[in-house]
C-alpha cells in the first residue's frame, strides 16, 4: 500500500522523496506557483505555494511530502494571502499588463486572474530599472523581473552555461548578466536556450516575435492557470 | 594588480569558499572591488564572475564603487541616535566636509551609516577602516579629523581612539567561574566522550542564541549522521541591535569558547572547526588568531589533541556586514564564500551544513557553557535558572541606565531585578531580545527572563519616558528592511511596505484604514516569511501597536483617506519656480 498525504481533505499516494507539491501536481491537484517549475531545483523564494502542513506553514515547493501530513491548500486565508503577495510583487516592479508583449500568456498575471486579484492594493515602488535590448535576438525588461530564479537555474541547470545571476539585497535585488560588460549581448547566450524561454513574465523576451497571438487570443485569456499548469506540469510528477 | 590578486589568492590557497576573506583584503587595498580583480578572481578561482558580483552587491562592507582611503562607519542603531550620534555624524561631516553617503573629491574620506556595530554600552560608536571607534564625541572627532588631514595611516593613530572597554558588571555561572585552559578537554577525555555529551544533555543546556533548542540533542543528531567529515560551527556573528556580549566573550574567554568547539567536535567526530566572525568585529581578528596559536602549541588543537589520537583545528572565517548571516544556513552559506540567503529547510545543518556535511552551529555562548559544564558537571549547571531554562543568560545592557555592560543572571530573573542593578530610572519600557524580540512596557516588569517568558539571544535595550515609542520603532523597522537578504516575496517586499507604512502613519499622513492596514501587512510578512528574519521584522510594530495603540490612533487624521504623499510638499518646487507662495499656490490634502 503506497503512502499517503491529505490535502483538504482529499488521500493522495506519494513516493519517498516527493515534495508536496510534486505528489500534488501528479495527482492534479494545482497549488499556486511562480518560482517552481518541473524539473528543476526547488527555489521556494515566491511563497506562493505556501501550504498549511500540520498547523506550520511550509513551501510545497520544497517541502518533502511525509506519512501523516494534513495539508491545507484552498482556504479562504490561504487565497486571501496568496492575493497580497501576488500583489507584493506587482508593486514591485513595473507590470504594464496593457503594454505588454506577455500580457495574456504571462503566468504572474494568470496566477493574479486565479486569485481574483482586482487591484495592486499597495502602493507602487515605481522602481528604476533599465532594459537591455543589446542582444540581437532577446530582450531583458528588468521592469517585469520577479526574482524567480528560473532563468538562473534554467541556464546553468538545463543549458550548462551561467549566463544569468541575482544580485543586490534586499529590495535591490536585481537580474545580472554573467558577461565583462554586463550586457546580455556578450553572454553566450543563445535563443534556443532554456533560459530564453523559460520566463514566467515578460522580462525576458524573444525579439520579433511579438503579437504573433493576438490578445484576447492567449492562453490565459480563456483557461484558468491551474488547468494549463497542471497539464502541462503532471507528466513531471 | 594581477599579482597582488595571486598573492592574495596564494595565502587563502585558492579556495572559492574563502572569497569573503579575498575580497576583505582587495577592498583594503584599493578602497573597492575593481572589475579587473572581479576578472582575476574569476578565472582563478574559476567561478562565473555573476557570483562575485552578486557577493560584493550582498555584503555593506564591499563596493564596486571606492570608497574613501579613510572610509569611516556610523552606527545608526537606536542606541546611538539616543547618544546624539545624528548631531555627532553631522559635525563630523561638516569638518571634514563630506556629506554622509558620499566619498570626498580627493578620495580621502568617506563616511556612511551602518547597523549596529555591537558598542552600543560605549556609543555613539563606529568604525575606521575595520578599527573600532567607541564614546564618540566633538574633541574625538577633530582629532580624528585633524589625524585624516594629516594622512596619518589608521595603525598610526593613537590607541586610546580605538579602546574598547568590557564592561563586565555582574558575574554569575559561567563568568564567574572561568575554567582553565584545557580543563574541559581532560574532564571530557577522562570521563569518556559519550558520558560528557552524557552531562551536558543533564545541564539541559539549550542554544543560546535566542531560539534555545537543546545543545545536547543537537550535537547527538550530528554525531549520529554518517558522513566522511562533520564540522563544527561557532556563531559570532553577533548583530542583533543592541548584543554585544560575544565581543566580551571572544575578547576575554576565547580559550573557553574554542575549548567549547573543541569538545563538541570530539563528541561529533569533526576535525575542522570555525568561528564565522561578524565584520564588525574584524579587529578581534588578531587576537583570535593569537589564541588559536597558542592553543595549538599547548597541544590542545591540532593533531594529536592531549595525546587522545584526536585531530581537530579551527580557522576564522569572517563576514561582511549582514545581520541575516546570523541565520544559520545563511552563515553556512557566507562560509561557503556565497550571498547569505538562508537555505530551504530541511534539511538541517545537523545532516546537512558546511559543504552539505553534518554542521553544529553554535552561540558563542552554548560553547563557553558547554566547556563549562564538561568540568563542572550537568547538575552544576541545571541546578540553577528555571524549570524549562536551565543556568544562566548573559545579556548586554544598554540604552537608558547609569551601568550598560556585561550582565549575568540566572534564568527567571525578573525585568525590575535587572533594572535596578543597572541603575535605569523612569522606564517607558525595555526591548528585550532587540528589535526581532518584543517591546515590554513598564507595566510588565515582573515578567521574567526564560524561555518560558520572555526568551532573548542577550539583547536588552532600555528606555526611559523621555523617549518616543515611533523613533524606536521606526528605527527597528527601517533596520530590516535595510537587512532583509530580498530572497522571499513577503520578507523582500513587505519589509519595505511596511517601512514605509509605518512613516506614513507617523508622519501624520495615515488615515483611518492605515493602522489596520499596518497590522494586517504585518501578521503576512511575519507569517509567510522564508526565515527568521522576516518572522520577526514586524514584531516592532506588534508589540507596540499591542500596548499601546492610542498612540497609533492620535496620528490618525480624522478623514477617511490619505494619499501617501504630501500634495502640498509636492508643490514646492512648481512654487519656487513660479516665485509664487499666495494661497491658491497651495493646495489641500484631500477636498474639504
Amino acid at each position: 500500500m503506497s503512502k499517503t498525504i491529505n490535502i483538504d481533505g482529499q488521500n493522495i499516494p506519494f513516493t519517498e522523496g516527493q515534495t508536496i507539491m510534486e505528489a500534488a501536481t501528479a495527482a492534479g491537484v494545482y497549488i499556486p506557483h511562480l518560482c517552481h517549475k518541473p524539473g528543476y531545483t526547488p527555489h521556494g523564494s515566491c511563497k506562493l505555494c505556501t501550504v498549511n502542513v500540520n498547523g506550520r506553514s511550509c513551501t510545497a515547493c520544497t517541502f518533502p511530502a511525509a506519512e501523516g501530513q494534513a495539508v491545507i491548500n484552498n482556504s479562504r486565508e490561504l487565497t486571501h494571502d496568496r492575493q497580497k503577495i501576488t500583489q507584493m510583487l506587482f508593486v514591485e516592479g513595473n507590470h504594464l499588463c496593457p503594454a505588454c508583449e506577455k500580457s495574456g500568456n504571462c503566468q504572474l498575471q494568470g496566477v493574479a486572474y486565479s486569485l481574483n486579484m482586482l487591484d495592486n492594493h499597495y502602493p507602487h515602488f515605481y522602481p528604476l530599472r533599465e532594459m537591455d535590448a543589446s542582444h540581437p535576438e532577446i530582450l531583458i525588461d528588468h521592469n517585469r523581473c520577479i526574482f524567480c530564479n528560473l532563468c538562473v537555474r534554467a541556464s546553468k541547470e538545463k543549458d550548462g552555461k551561467n549566463v544569468f545571476g541575482i544580485s543586490g539585497r534586499g529590495i535591490h535585488k536585481k537580474l545580472i548578466v554573467n558577461s565583462s560588460s554586463g550586457m546580455l549581448k556578450d553572454s553566450n547566450i543563445d535563443i534556443n536556450d532554456c533560459a530564453a524561454h523559460v520566463c514566467p513574465t515578460g522580462a525576458i523576451l524573444i525579439k520579433r516575435t511579438g503579437y504573433q497571438v493576438p490578445i484576447g487570443q492567449r492562453i490565459y485569456d480563456h483557461k484558468e492557470i491551474s488547468e494549463v499548469a497542471l497539464l502541462q506540469e503532471q507528466d513531471h510528477g | 594588480m594581477k599579482k597582488f590578486i595571486h598573492s592574495v589568492l596564494a595565502e587563502v590557497d585558492y579556495q572559492s569558499v574563502r572569497l569573503l576573506e579575498i575580497l576583505h583584503t582587495i577592498q583594503a587595498q584599493y578602497q573597492f572591488i575593481p572589475t579587473e580583480a572581479i576578472d582575476y578572481l574569476a578565472e582563478a578561482l574559476a567561478i562565473p564572475r555573476g557570483n562575485i558580483i552578486a557577493v560584493v552587491e550582498f555584503y555593506s562592507f564591499f563596493h564596486l564603487t571606492p570608497q574613501g582611503r579613510y572610509d569611516i562607519l556610523i552606527s545608526d542603531s537606536i542606541t546611538d541616535l539616543m547618544l546624539g550620534k545624528d548631531n555627532l555624524s553631522n559635525y563630523l561631516s561638516a569638518i571634514l566636509k563630506v556629506s554622509i553617503g558620499e566619498v570626498r573629491a580627493d578620495g580621502l574620506v568617506s563616511i556612511n551609516n551602518t547597523s549596529c556595530t555591537g558598542l552600543c554600552d560605549q556609543g555613539p560608536a563606529g568604525l575606521v577602516n575595520g578599527y573600532p571607534l567607541a564614546r564618540l564625541d566633538r574633541p574625538k572627532l577633530d582629532e580624528i579629523a585633524a589625524l585624516i588631514t594629516q594622512k596619518i595611516p589608521v595603525p598610526d593613530w593613537p590607541a586610546y581612539l580605538f579602546e574598547v572597554v568590557d564592561n563586565v558588571r555582574q558575574t554569575g555561572l559561567l563568568l564567574d567561574s572561568a575554567i582553565a585552559k584545557g580543563a574541559a578537554l581532560k574532564a571530557g577525555f577522562a570521563r569518556g566522550i559519550q558520558a560528557t555529551l552524557a552531562e551536558i544533555d543533564a545541564s539541559d543546556l539549550r542554544g543560546r542564541g535566542g531560539a534555545g533548542f537543546k545543545t545536547a540533542v543537537k550535537w547527538r543528531i550530528c554525531s549520529e549522521e554518517s558522513s566522511d567529515q562533520h564540522f563544527v560551527v561557532c556563531n559570532a556573528d553577533e548583530g542583533e541591535p543592541g548584543t554585544f556580549k560575544d565581543r566580551v566573550l571572544l575578547n576575554s574567554y576565547a580559550d573557553q569558547v574554542f575549548e567549547g568547539m573543541t569538545l563538541c567536535a570530539a563528541i561529533i567526530g569533526a576535525n575542522q572547526g570555525f568561528l564565522y566572525l561578524r565584520g564588525e568585529y574584524r579587529y578581534l581578528k588578531a587576537h583570535l588568531q593569537e589564541t588559536l596559536q597558542q592553543r595549538r602549541a599547548n597541544g590542545l588543537l591540532g593533531d594529536n589533541i592531549l595525546d587522545q589520537g584526536f585531530n581537530f583545528d579551527i580557522e576564522i572565517r569572517m563576514g561582511a556586514g549582514a545581520y541575516i548571516c546570523g541565520e544559520e544556513s545563511a552563515l553556512i552559506e557566507s562560509m561557503e564564500g556565497k550571498p547569505g540567503i538562508p537555505r530551504n529547510r530541511p534539511p538541517y545543518p545537523v545532516t546537512a551544513g558546511y559543504l552539505d556535511k553534518p554542521t553544529v552551529v553554535n552561540n558563542v555562548e552554548t560553547f563557553l557553557a558547554a566547556a563549562a559544564i564538561a568540568v563542572k558537571g550537568g547538575a552544576w549547571f541545571a541546578a540553577v535558572g528555571t524549570e524549562k531554562s536551565a543556568g544562566s543568560k548573559i545579556l548586554s545592557i544598554c540604552g537608558d541606565c547609569e551601568l550598560p555592560g556585561i550582565y549575568e543572571y540566572p534564568f527567571g530573573v525578573t525585568i525590575r531585578q535587572i533594572l535596578l542593578d543597572c541603575r535605569a530610572s523612569d522606564v517607558l519600557g525595555v526591548q528585550v531580545g532587540g528589535p526581532s524580540g518584543i517591546f515590554i512596557s513598564n507595566q510588565e516588569l515582573d515578567r521574567k527572563l526564560a524561555f518560558e517568558d520572555l526568551a532573548t539571544g542577550g539583547s536588552f535595550i532600555i528606555f526611559n519616558n523621555t523617549r518616543n515609542i515611533f523613533e524606536i520603532v521606526q528605527n527597528f523597522s527601517h533596520f530590516f528592511a535595510h537587512e532583509s537578504c530580498g530572497f522571499c516575496t513577503p520578507c523582500r517586499v513587505g519589509t519595505v511596505l511596511l517601512k514605509n507604512q509605518l512613516d506614513k502613519i507617523i508622519s501624520g499622513h495615515g488615515s483611518a484604514g492605515d493602522v489596520v492596514e499596518l497590522e494586517a501587512l504585518s501578521q503576512l510578512v511575519k507569517n509567510y516569511s522564508h526565515c527568521g528574519l522576516g518572522q520577526t521584522a514586524a514584531n516592532p510594530i506588534l508589540s507596540t501597536l499591542q500596548r499601546y495603540p492610542n498612540l497609533y490612533q492620535e496620528r490618525l487624521k480624522t478623514i477617511s483617506y490619505e494619499p501617501g504623499f504630501d500634495l502640498d510638499g509636492a508643490l514646492n518646487a512648481a512654487r519656487q519656480l513660479a516665485h509664487r507662495d499666495d494661497a491658491a499656490a497651495h493646495l489641500a490634502q484631500v477636498e474639504e
